[in-house]
């Protein structure tokens, strides 16, 4: 709000007090603080949310340490708790998804971006924005049901047959295990890569791409070479969110994952994420460490999400800055 | 820096080809509605204007004119306070309305008495019935019956009742942008302003609603004092009773319009009318 | 020569392609999604579904009428939390903001907004259902609520600032106080996306399972009041999915057509809705 120096008789601090008077009888003031008021209680909420989680994995914090992240055992019986199972089963089905999500979300994007005529980029881009609405337990639902029966039947076999000297392809074959988990987050996580990574690619000045196009280069050679390495740092936000949004995912992994807090180096194994182990557990905890455990194991996955959301939101920041300053 | 004039001590222009709509001031009939003296504005720390003082005289039509850039829009908003909006904007000196302190009294009643139209027609996205009472409700004035001849009353005085009478409850944005404009004027007008501020009201419109709304102020000028920031030389000439030349934050010449435009006293004036800049 | 051109054109030719069947590949999940839904999900619904409450472990038939309004209730108790917070968090950032205390509330929303639906369920029991001791309809709905705000936030605070500043400095102009016109001429202006980016907000909520599992938890009968455990849509999909019960599973599929249906129509229904205001924004 601007300030009005007001020269009448000298005496400015009075009229400054007249002024402050008349804000407050106009309501201006009133309507700050309130709108004020507000503003602060959600800071409040998140700084109460923080603090809970704190507070309430304290009996898992003092008994187990920096342990916690490295030990492999989770027995609720002997109470003896550790991570490492939960963040190795969300790391490898997050890199499944986003090894699966990333060629084809920004291939899509190229797709989008470069190829489609604008009307129907934009319906397209529509109906993939859709997919991001569908709710997790719906995929969740229609995984069991289709694509797990289907690794069961057709692709982990193959798999087995042709790649099984991988470590990764052997192994018995539920169906459900870290490849079901890995292959529905990919779907998931798709629609955010494509929607970022397609704003971003269509906001690369088109003079790069005519630069290289009138160099005689392809339009995949335009497109791979020199728009995409342009809009890389945008794309990279776009697979950091994805990430993020991989790692909080909860009831569609759950529902095929398996549930088993086991580490191995098979993909068509079940395992557990740290989302899917405290869906499972958290109301059948009986004492109050193994609450306290799942919930310091809830302060891993915040901490984990926080940090990722926040290199992605630089790193798209990071994209804006560039194409204005070369606009 | 500027010169302060006492319209006490006008004479009107005596035996010249007076175009019908007169503009000359009969002598000792003028008053002062505003006094602005040696008004300082600041944006931050640029000052944009220096030392600005001159009378604006009651129910007369003043024009402010002077290249883009050259302070007359940021001298127009200093008298309705309108840079309050913006952070870091700072007016030093003395404006005053009948005697009393503009910058001192609360905001909304010096802009209840002080109105102002813009240069783009800003109808706010209600029924034109709904913009018209729209100064009259916030101020709390008046039931149901009061509002209706309100309104009505001023969209005849911004001669825009015969155009819109049958579509009052329709939306602001269904008619013309000449029509719109005179809306704001009738919108400006509700509220009985003492004096009506415009800025480049008619930039954005055609000559033919240009010249709806320059009649439009004569007939005003019997209710309010108006003061126009205009482009425009030749619309300066045609409407206003004194002209002002602003040029760089200064104002550099005030008179009467005729002497202004014949014959200018200072050598920036008469380049500027002329045509050698701006 | 001629043999380099050859591949750099047979290359642009498949990599393009290959592009192209990425897109088709994305866009085909959502039609496969919504068929397989209406497919078993279609054959599923009936007048019971929407009637009458779940039958006993093991018996078929019954319905999800508890689980519908349920949803309601915790969408209503969402909205109540939600909306206000959010509105005049918006409000605040977009009117009356202070530079470090915006940056600060700006930053703590998307932290919010991070968060994952799992731990704004932890949050909500610590706070709700651990005190009272038991499920609530109320902790499921603060839960939601909470996860309404961010998206809240960003919505009226972007639509707010696309008011343009000639429609505020008129209303200023003509004597109205900063709040006034505020209240009678930027919110009004603004109100239409707004309200749409809220309704948005709310689908978006009423498809979130994860935040309910140990707040609102579940409920075989009706949830009167907001202090009990309340069946919910997601979660009956889930407890049903996961059942080895042939007549959960079916009834599943019909809980997931209703969910989804009512989830890509609003969302639809919203983003044409916005589409249009935006290109109607200067009339």
């Amino acid at each position: 709000m601007a300030s009005t120096s007001i020269e009448v008789g000298g005496a400015p601090r009075l009229g400054r007090v007249r002024a402050f008077l008349s804000r407050l009888r106009n309501g201006d003031e009133v309507a700050h603080l309130i709108t004020l008021l507000f503003a602060s209680t959600i800071l409040l909420i998140t700084i109460l949310l923080v603090f809970e989680l704190y507070r309430n994995s304290a009996l898992a914090r003092s008994k187990f340490g920096w342990q916690f992240l490295f030990t492999r055992t989770w027995d609720p019986v002997f109470e003896q708790f550790g991570a490492l199972p939960f963040i190795f089963g969300t790391i490898v089905t997050s890199a499944v998804g986003l090894l699966l999500a990333v060629p084809l979300g920004v291939g899509a994007a190229i797709f989008l971006a470069e190829l489609a005529p604008p009307r129907i980029s934009d319906a397209l881009a529509f109906i993939i924005e859709l997919l991001a609405a569908v709710p997790s337990v719906i995929y969740g639902l229609l995984a069991i049901f289709t694509l797990v029966p289907l690794l069961r039947t057709v692709v982990q076999p193959f798999l087995k047959k042709t790649l099984g000297f991988l470590p990764f392809f052997q192994g018995p074959n539920y169906g459900v295990g870290l490849l079901a988990a890995g292959l529905i987050l990919a779907v998931m996580i798709v629609p955010f890569i494509v929607s970022i990574s397609r704003e971003v690619l269509m906001a690369v000045p088109v003079e790069q791409r005519e630069a290289a196009l009138a160099l005689g280069a392809t339009r995949w050679e335009s497109t791979w070479k020199v728009v995409v390495p342009y809009a890389r740092a945008g794309i990279l936000g776009s697979v950091f969110l994805a990430m993020a949004r991989a790692l909080g995912e909860t009831m569609a992994v759950t529902m095929v994952i398996g549930n088993d807090p086991k580490i191995t180096s098979s993909l068509f194994a079940p395992g557990y994420t740290i989302a899917a182990v405290i869906a499972n557990e958290f109301t059948e905890a009986t004492s109050d460490l193994y609450i306290h455990a799942l919930i310091e194991l809830g302060l891993v996955l915040f901490i984990l999400t926080i940090i990722l959301n926040g290199l992605a939101r630089l790193l798209i920041l990071a994209t804006q800055r560039k194409g204005t300053a070369h606009a | 820096m500027g010169v302060t004039m006492d319209p006490l001590l006008v004479t009107p222009a005596a035996g010249k080809d007076q175009p019908e709509k007169s503009r000359v001031i009969p002598p000792a009939e003028a008053a002062v509605k505003l006094r602005v003296v040696n008004l300082d504005f600041y944006y931050g720390n640029v000052q944009a204007l220096h030392g600005v003082s001159l009378d604006i005289a009651a129910n007369r039509i003043t024009a402010l004119i002077g290249p883009s850039g050259c302070g007359k829009s940021t001298f127009l908003r200093s008298l309705n306070r309108m840079y309050e909006m913006v952070r870091h904007a700072r007016a030093d000196g003395q404006i005053l309305l009948d005697n009393e302190n503009a910058l001192n009294m609360d905001v909304s009643r010096l802009r209840r008495r002080v109105g102002m139209v813009f240069q783009k027609s800003n109808p706010f996205p209600k029924s034109i019935f709904d913009n018209v009472a729209y100064g009259l409700r916030v101020n709390g004035w008046g039931g149901k019956g009061t509002l209706q001849e309100a309104v009505e009353r001023s969209l005849i005085r911004a001669a825009l009742w015969d155009e819109v009478k049958d579509k009052l409850h329709k939306s602001a944005y269904a008619i013309s942008g000449g029509q719109q404009q005179r809306l704001c004027i009738a919108r400006a007008l509700a509220v009985d302003p003492e004096v009506l501020l415009l800025d480049e009201p008619c930039s954005a419109l055609d000559p033919i609603a240009t010249a709806k709304i320059e009649e439009l102020l004569f007939s005003l000028k019997k209710h309010c004092t108006i003061v126009i920031v205009t482009h425009n030389m030749q619309q300066a000439a045609r409407v206003a009773d004194f002209t002002g030349f602003f040029l760089m934050g200064k104002l550099i010449e005030f008179n009467e319009t005729a002497i202004i435009f014949k014959t200018p006293a200072r050598k920036e004036t008469e380049d500027y009318i002329t045509g050698r800049f701006g | 020569m001629n043999y380099r051109l050859l591949w750099r054109k047979g290359l642009n030719a498949v990599m393009l392609s290959l592009t192209g069947v990425c897109t088709l590949l994305t866009v085909s999940v959502l039609f496969f999604i919504l068929g397989y839904l209406l497919w078993n999900g279609g054959r599923a619904i009936n007048w019971d579904f929407f009637t009458k409450l779940p039958r006993p472990v093991g018996e078929t038939g019954g319905g999800m009428a508890n689980a519908i309004v349920g949803s309601a209730k915790l969408l209503l108790f969402a909205a109540l939390t939600g909306v206000p917070l959010g509105f005049m968090g918006g409000v605040y950032l977009a009117e009356f903001g202070g530079k470090t205390f915006s940056f600060l509330v700006r930053y703590t929303t998307d932290l919010l907004n991070g968060v994952p639906s799992i731990v704004m369920g932890i949050f909500a029991y610590t706070m709700i259902v651990l005190p009272m001791k038991h499920f609530s309809t109320l902790a499921g709905g603060l839960a939601l609520g909470v996860m309404m705000i961010p998206i809240a936030v960003r919505s009226t605070e972007e639509f707010l600032r696309t008011v343009p500043v000639s429609l505020r400095e008129g209303a200023l102009a003509l004597g109205a106080s900063k709040w006034k016109a505020i209240v009678t001429v930027v919110i009004p202006a603004a109100l239409r996306g707004i309200l749409t980016g809220i309704i948005l907000d709310l689908a978006r909520v009423a498809g979130e399972t994860a935040p309910l599992l140990f707040t609102a938890f579940n409920n075989r009968f009706w949830s009167p009041g907001w202090n009990q455990p309340t069946a919910s849509l997601p979660v009956m999909i889930y407890t049903y999915a996961v059942a080895p019960y042939e007549d959960w599973h079916r009834q599943a599929w019909a809980a997931g057509l209703v969910l989804l249906a009512l989830v890509l129509l609003t969302n639809i229904t919203a983003r044409v809705v916005l589409a249009r205001k935006l290109s109607s924004a200067t009339g």
